[in-house]
């Protein structure tokens, strides 16, 4: 298992395309912070980018390089090698070696910079993005054979959390404004990783006005200790769970 | 040895391996022909669970092998075509099987000798032609001394001199009472290392006989006459 998960996080880390984004995210990350004057703002700022690049580049990239892998994965099968061992380690060797790029591009700056509190929540915040969106691109692998259909899949999954789903939100909010909507706003919130991932920054951030409305619930709710707690459990959540049924897929696939 | 008892399985609608019993024992050299899209492909990677059967099930070294992997340790394989990772060399692809199966373990190295591919250590994989493509994956499976052989179609794209240096390392292998498992369409060049003949059809076992009793039923003198023999009796 350490073996093949070795050999994945070399041959990742070399890519070219994990670099760039590496290079991308670092020069985003100090350019944020030489040009806001204060570190919150900062925070702010870089949170939006998080936001928006982390699950792009993920979900994208780990989706083609499954699919890129499916020789590798048919040589190690003919070898006594476990099944779910070939699987977790493609997880493990993905989901880390974009931690990590994310942890040396943003990580660094965000914890010269900002207030280590702000730091800290935006750091993991951006580490479990990683792993979420490459979970999701091993469940939109494996759902077909066809490498297309998987990468339009992939691309949609990010279309529809990155923007489609602030869009329902608002659009269900205006539908039902005389009802009590607030208790399924906030499971709502939960149905989405990048609206968790926001509100448990903007908590953090004296930015209520820019929570949106499932953040202000959710801190009605829930408080700062409690809300963090249940956002972060419910981010790994979103990791662990599609990852899982990929993994229960892949045990019974023909290959 | 490898024991396949009822095993089905089903690609959507179409019904690929039906009930297929087969027993293999170590010393043996079994060609497993038939038409295309007979099911023989699948029943090999059914044998490697890369296909997983829908029923019956699968014995190896007399152990089943559904929720097992140890048992492929002692299966080399060579797959019909073998794919590789694009990115890697040929060196690299050899270490990594090395590393799985274990290193320490003494190496059979007649093959990787014989079609020297110590020359070819630095090449990329997607470099390779399908021939030198063929040639890593018989070193690959002959590589770790297994006591099954599985080979699909070995020789299919191996230039001549590289076919005839295979046919003996199989025909030495046997010497050693391991278990040959082949499959192929170029019946002639079977003919002096099969031991027995399994014909497939339509995804179950249509005949599995010696290669003497084979050729004694039918009157003929070679493998390929007497299948011919056979297809022409079906058909009329």
């Amino acid at each position: 298992m350490k073996k093949i998960t070795r050999f994945v996080l070399t041959d990742i880390l070399r890519n070219r395309i994990v670099i760039a984004y590496a290079v991308l995210m670092a020069v985003l990350s100090w350019t944020v912070f030489n040009m806001e004057d204060t570190g919150s703002k900062g925070v702010l700022t870089l949170l939006n980018i998080v936001l928006l690049v982390v699950p792009l580049v993920s979900v994208l990239f780990s989706t083609i390089y499954i699919y890129n892998s499916a020789e590798f994965i048919e040589l190690l099968l003919s070898q006594p090698v476990k099944r779910p061992q070939i699987w977790l380690s493609l997880f493990g060797g993905l989901s880390i070696s974009f931690i990590i790029a994310f942890a040396l591009a943003v990580g660094l700056p965000l914890f010269l910079y900002a207030d280590f509190h702000q730091a800290v929540i935006l750091f993991a915040t951006g580490c479990l993005l990683s792993a979420i969106f490459v979970a999701l691109a091993f469940l939109a692998a494996i759902m077909s054979r066809d490498k297309a259909k998987g990468v339009g899949v992939s691309i949609l999954l990010w279309l529809y959390f990155a923007l489609l789903f602030d869009g329902l939100v608002l659009f269900l909010m205006f539908q039902f404004a005389d009802y009590p909507i607030e208790k399924p706003m906030v499971l709502l919130s939960a149905t989405s990783p990048l609206d968790l991932a926001r509100i448990l920054n903007l908590m953090q951030i004296d930015a209520s006005a820019m929570m949106g409305y499932t953040g202000a619930i959710f801190k009605n709710y829930f408080g700062s200790g409690w809300g963090v707690v249940l956002s972060f459990g419910l981010l790994l959540a979103w990791a662990l769970v599609p990852f899982w049924i990929s993994l229960r897929i892949f045990k019974r696939k023909d290959l | 040895m490898i024991r396949v008892e009822a095993v089905s399985k089903k690609f959507g609608k179409l019904q690929v391996l039906q009930q297929v019993d087969l027993i293999c024992n170590s010393g043996e050299c079994i060609a497993l022909i038939g038409p295309n899209g007979c099911g023989k492909t699948t029943l090999i990677k059914s044998i490697l669970n890369m296909v997983i059967p829908d029923s019956g099930r699968i014995l190896v070294n007399e152990k089943d092998i559904s929720g097992d992997y140890l048992y492929r340790s002692d299966i080399g394989y060579m797959p019909q075509i073998g794919r590789y990772p694009e990115n890697m060399n040929v060196g690299q692809v050899i270490e990594t099987i090395q590393t799985l199966r274990g290193t320490g373990k003494a190496v059979d190295t007649d093959l990787y000798d014989a079609y020297q591919m110590s020359q070819l250590l630095s090449k990329r994989m997607n470099t390779l032609s399908g021939g030198t493509r063929q040639k890593v994956s018989a070193v690959l499976a002959f590589m770790f001394n297994p006591g099954i052989l599985i080979l699909d179609e070995p020789t299919a794209g191996l230039d001549p001199l590289a076919a005839e240096i295979l046919k003996e390392k199989i025909m030495a292998e046997m010497q050693r009472k391991k278990l040959v498992m082949i499959t192929s369409h170029l019946l002639s060049e079977l003919e002096d290392i099969v031991s027995e003949v399994v014909f497939m059809q339509d995804g179950s076992v249509a005949f599995h006989k010696s290669n003497a009793a084979l050729k004694a039923d039918t009157g003929k003198d070679s493998i390929a006459k007497a299948i011919s023999h056979i297809l022409r009796e079906q058909a009329s």
